[in-house]
């Protein structure tokens, strides 16, 4: 997929039209396209969310399973993320081992999710040093029209935000399940904001089309006190120290557009 | 254990644990041409952080599908030797080998003239031997040595360095254990005369204005790196005197 | 001695080969020797791989038959297609005879480079006088880089071995020498010369030193 052909028709079009502060979907260069999170879709899932930036569509589902804590942190459950490319949610993709696309997709919400410490994990040990919750965030990806980034940490954080986790109690060396729910131990509230560079312009939420002709592209995560969580940039292009400075800047405000956007979305589930 | 025994990484006059001074960086030893059976070699030791690259190309793409019409194909192998870190680690690439793979690659490919090698392949196989820390960053220093031994034209060298938040302050160059008890890792490679950042990656937490003071650190570290990749370079092209009769 | 992205020139010069230009500023983008030259800037490379250009004469090995056309390893990421209409002087009938029976894997030629635009192989050619495939003598392999030094300026390198070993020599612009003497010790006195050119490429005197080898290894 990186190793793609660039049109180079279409490169010109968009850089040029770029200049007059336009896109070819009609956007602005801050805009992101629509945004529809929908949660508790999947029921046999803790928790699940689908996620829609424009067309692209990713779907993420929560589960908890029981398991061994890391030997570092014995009394802390664990989180990880994991993420699955559909075959037909592009033709480039193929069925099989996940590649290094959805490896660094994967590792990118992870890290996002991981380091704004949104989970406090102390609260996901079940027996101290011998068992913990593993939190499952697998995310799906169903249609692929640019961002997944931002997609799939908008899906996997709404998943987590309205799951429950369920409660387990020691009964002599047997860990059981109480059938009751707990409310998940969320301690903040972390987006992504992606911007592609192409040409000497940074685009807000890249496109399917606009990802095609990227030189490369910037995604940052943010807590909700504005501090910055994670980092990463991607593809064989490069910015300039000041494209970076203010590709984080222009992040930092798109952060709290899409926070709003998360908060909505989390308070119609309730 | 209490929180009083644990010893500090930075003490109260800014000196850290191995005796560095905040924007200090490790002792690093470049070294080029030291295999004998790639197209370019080169040895770094970066502390105690040790690492082998070897490039092969530009060559034949195999298979042949995987050729490029337009340009050559770059790739990037990053592996971890299972001795290389304090527990036994399977030589399986990890989901992390994974991805440090890719963005090595697109670290190093904005340097490399690839147009100039249509359909061929350059290989850039690096092994970690002993990680202690920015094995990325040493990573790509080196991978772009290993490029210029092998005689492939580039725009400049690809220069890297991290600077991390250890308790509450800023610090270049992060090793394995402020890396590990650190609040935050950030890793970036640049190409000097270009001002390129053709790497960025962060974990853990900044703030806004920390953020901002990291990118000033990190610029000026790639440029103390950048001059030992240079006279790394001098000393192994190192010429007696110049060819008078050069045709 | 400069390296890639060292700042060359700034301002009118022509950018020659292994420079670019960025804006009003031309950098190396090779490891090697910065060279001006009527007012264009280039670097002699310390290393490289060899690029085919049309007009060299490069010594291939073949190493795949195809119906009407020979691959050879020229020691270049591209290999040269040697077609058999450039190699025989009758056309070759793939249905009654096999390429293999004129030139087979293994064996070397002697060509020259006919086209080259690296977005197909290079096609060689033997038609030329003195090329065509080895039949006798040896062939090693050296840094193509050093392939000017070997031949020297204006030939003085290359004459001056053939007279002093007496032996057939010649020099591909891939990095490959072909060496036929009387006896195989002639050959090996001239290929350890060639070799101590290679290793001593950049250093003065040279063609004396290298004169003062051969005679006092001459048997």
């Amino acid at each position: 997929m990186s190793e793609r052909i660039v049109p180079l028709v279409r490169k010109k079009q968009i850089i040029e039209l770029s200049d007059s502060g336009k896109r070819t979907d009609g956007r602005s260069l801050t805009d992101y396209r629509k945004i529809t999170i929908q949660t508790g879709v999947i029921e046999k899932a803790d928790g699940s969310s689908i996620a829609m930036i424009g067309d692209t569509r990713v779907a993420a589902g929560v589960k908890f399973e029981i398991g061994d804590p890391f030997p570092d942190i014995p009394n802390e459950g664990v989180m990880q993320v994991g993420a699955e490319f559909v075959p037909f949610a592009s033709p480039d993709f193929e069925p099989g081992k996940p590649d290094e696309v959805a490896v660094e997709l994967a590792r990118v919400v992870d890290r996002g999710l991981r380091e704004s410490k949104m989970i406090d994990t102390s609260k996901l040990c079940i027996v101290p040093g011998k068992k913990v919750w593993i939190v499952h965030v697998d995310v799906y990806i169903l249609d692929h029209c640019g961002n997944l980034i931002d997609t799939a940490a908008l899906a996997a954080l709404t998943a987590l935000l309205t799951s429950t986790m369920p409660e387990a109690c020691l009964e002599g060396d047997e860990v059981k399940l109480t059938g009751k729910r707990l409310p998940m131990p969320i301690c903040d509230l972390p987006v992504n904001v992606t911007l592609a560079k192409i040409g000497d312009k940074m685009f807000v939420d890249p496109s399917f089309e606009e990802e095609e002709v990227l030189d490369c592209r910037i995604s940052v995560a943010f807590k909700e006190n504005g501090m910055l969580c994670a980092m990463q940039k991607g593809e064989s292009g490069y910015l300039t120290v000041e494209e970076v400075l203010r590709a984080v800047e222009i992040a930092k405000d798109k952060s709290q557009e899409l926070r709003k956007k998360v908060t909505e979305a989390i308070n119609v589930a309730k | 254990m209490d929180k009083s025994t644990v010893t500090k990484l930075i003490s109260d006059d800014g000196i850290r644990c191995d005796g560095r001074k905040v924007d200090e960086i490790r002792p690093i030893k470049f070294q080029l041409g030291v295999l004998k059976n790639t197209d370019g070699s080169a040895y770094v030791e970066w502390g105690r952080t040790k690492i082998l690259v070897g490039v092969m190309g530009p060559r034949e793409s195999h298979p042949k599908h995987l050729a490029l019409a337009d340009r050559a194909r770059i790739d990037a192998f990053y592996r971890m030797a299972s001795f290389s870190v304090e527990e036994w680690k399977s030589p399986a690439p990890s989901r992390r080998e994974v991805e440090l793979s890719k963005v090595i690659r697109e670290a190093l490919q904005p340097a490399v003239f690839v147009e100039y090698f249509p359909r061929t392949s350059i290989d850039i196989f690096i092994e970690v031997l002993q990680a202690d820390g920015s094995t990325r960053c040493a990573s790509i220093s080196a991978a772009s040595l290993a490029l210029v031994d092998a005689g492939i034209p580039m725009r400049d060298l690809v220069s890297s360095i991290a600077v991390g938040k250890v308790e509450g302050k800023l610090v270049l160059d992060v090793q394995d254990k402020e890396d590990k008890a650190g609040e935050s890792d950030m890793p970036m490679a640049y190409m000097p005369t270009k001002n390129a950042v053709t790497l960025l990656q962060m974990d853990g937490q900044i703030t806004y204005e920390e953020f901002q003071q990291s990118m000033e650190m990190l610029k000026k570290g790639c440029l103390e790196v950048y001059k030992k990749q240079r006279e790394a370079i001098e000393s192994h092209f190192k010429v007696v005197e110049p060819a008078s009769e050069e045709a | 001695m400069v390296a890639p992205g060292a700042l060359l020139a700034e301002g009118d010069y022509e950018a020659g080969f292994n420079v670019y230009h960025d804006g009003e500023k031309l950098y190396a983008s090779m490891v090697g020797l910065a060279d001006l030259r009527n007012g264009a800037v280039s670097v002699i490379p310390l290393r490289g791989c060899y690029l085919p250009q049309p007009g060299d004469v490069v010594i291939g090995k073949v190493v795949e038959c195809i119906s009407t056309a020979w691959m050879l390893d020229i020691r270049s990421p591209y290999q040269g297609v040697l077609f058999a209409s450039e190699f025989l002087s009758k056309p070759l009938n793939p249905l009654r005879e096999e390429a293999r029976r004129f030139l087979d894997v293994g064996e070397m030629v002697i060509a020259n480079v006919i086209a080259f635009d690296r977005t197909r192989n290079p096609s060689l050619s033997t038609k030329d006088h003195g090329l065509g495939k080895i039949q006798r003598g040896t062939v090693i392999d050296v840094d193509f880089t050093r392939v000017p030094r070997i031949i020297g300026k204006k030939g003085s390198m290359i004459s001056m071995l053939k007279k002093e070993s007496g032996a057939q020599i010649f020099v591909g612009q891939n990095g490959r020498v072909w060496i036929s003497g009387k006896t195989r010790d002639d050959e090996a006195v001239v290929a350890e010369a060639i070799r101590k050119i290679e290793a001593e490429a950049h250093t003065n005197g040279l063609t004396d030193r290298i004169r003062e080898f051969l005679l006092s290894n001459r048997r």
